[in-house]
């Protein structure tokens, strides 16, 4: 009955996302003393997505893991890498998941040819009615 | 009549719309982040030792021929106790089990270890997660199988529960 119970309770508990003992990494929070690598920085933090805090950005997120990723992009960048190269890194590992700038691939080819096609359509709709009034 | 079907198509839109909303609303996207390395090598990467008076992990302890379970886990991570008698039957089974503690100090690994079991050869202290990031892993714990090549073969995403054993062992007897 306790083991039922207790199965039971472990089920319905909602994950705790525990943090750690240990402080932020070092360069979580602290800007890059070189002003345009910190901007370089930032937008890509912009654009990579947060593991624990799905909706959101690194640059936006409190969780620890999204720390060590915008120290991981900083020290990263500080070294001389290029943004594209950590960003192919991080998606080689997580997928194209991670990047909030989703490469054209024949599965989101449409997301980025929706906006023209609709354009294009409103258009010769628009046209014709013109057209049609005269 | 033409007409007439004309003007259905914006309400037949609306009730399409209004359908996928309400399906995708009612069942929410998978959101278990799963390493891509599955079936490729483990990356490099060597870590200090989390206890001073135990041997660390290194991607080098992998591919010796024996296939390994590399678990990841933290002191600080609540499901990772529920994991531990896993664990420890695992390696009671002869499982050979890795692990790295994510952000954690000495003082707390040990005083995880006296309390839940120690069922671990090596263990690497990952203090910024940079090798939780190489791997692929997205939160504590999580488990790799690596075969006798050093190929990551199977990726076990929260903890083991005693009903995951048998697929962890099939996993590490598919990696032989």
């Amino acid at each position: 009955m306790t083991r039922l119970m207790a199965a039971l309770l472990l089920a319905l508990a909602a994950p705790a996302f525990a943090d750690s003992n240990l402080p932020p990494s070092e360069w979580a929070d602290r800007q890059l003393p070189d002003a345009e690598q910190e901007a370089q920085a930032t937008a890509l933090m912009h654009e990579i997505r947060c593991l624990v805090c799905q909706g959101q950005s690194v640059a936006d997120s409190d969780a620890e893991l999204a720390g060590d990723m915008r120290a991981l992009i900083r020290q990263r960048i500080a070294a001389g890498e290029k943004p594209e190269a950590i960003r192919a890194w991080l998606v080689e590992r997580y997928g194209d998941w991670v990047s909030f700038d989703p490469p054209v691939t024949p599965l989101t080819w449409p997301l980025w040819a929706a906006p023209v096609v609709i354009l294009l359509a409103g258009g010769a709709i628009a046209a014709r009615k013109f057209r049609g009034r005269k | 009549m033409r007409g007439r079907l004309l003007l259905a198509v914006p309400l037949l839109l609306l009730a399409i719309f209004a359908g996928v909303a309400l399906w995708r609303l009612s069942s929410p996207p998978e959101t278990v982040i799963r390493s891509r390395l599955e079936g490729r090598k483990l990356p490099g990467f060597s870590l200090p030792a989390a206890l001073p008076a135990r041997p660390t992990v290194t991607s080098a302890n992998f591919g010796d021929g024996q296939p390994r379970l590399l678990n990841i886990f933290a002191s600080w991570c609540v499901p990772c106790i529920a994991e531990a008698p896993v664990l420890l039957e695992l390696k009671q089974r002869g499982v050979r089990i890795e692990a790295i503690a994510v952000r954690d100090r000495p003082e707390d690994v040990s005083a995880f270890l006296e309390r839940n079991g120690d069922p671990f050869l090596g263990i690497g202290s990952d203090l910024d997660s940079r090798v939780q990031m190489t791997l692929g892993s997205s939160g504590v714990p999580e488990s790799f199988v690596v075969d006798g090549r050093g190929i990551i073969r199977y990726q076990h995403v929260g903890p083991i529960m005693p009903q995951d054993m048998a697929t962890i062992i099939a996993e590490l007897e598919k990696a032989e």
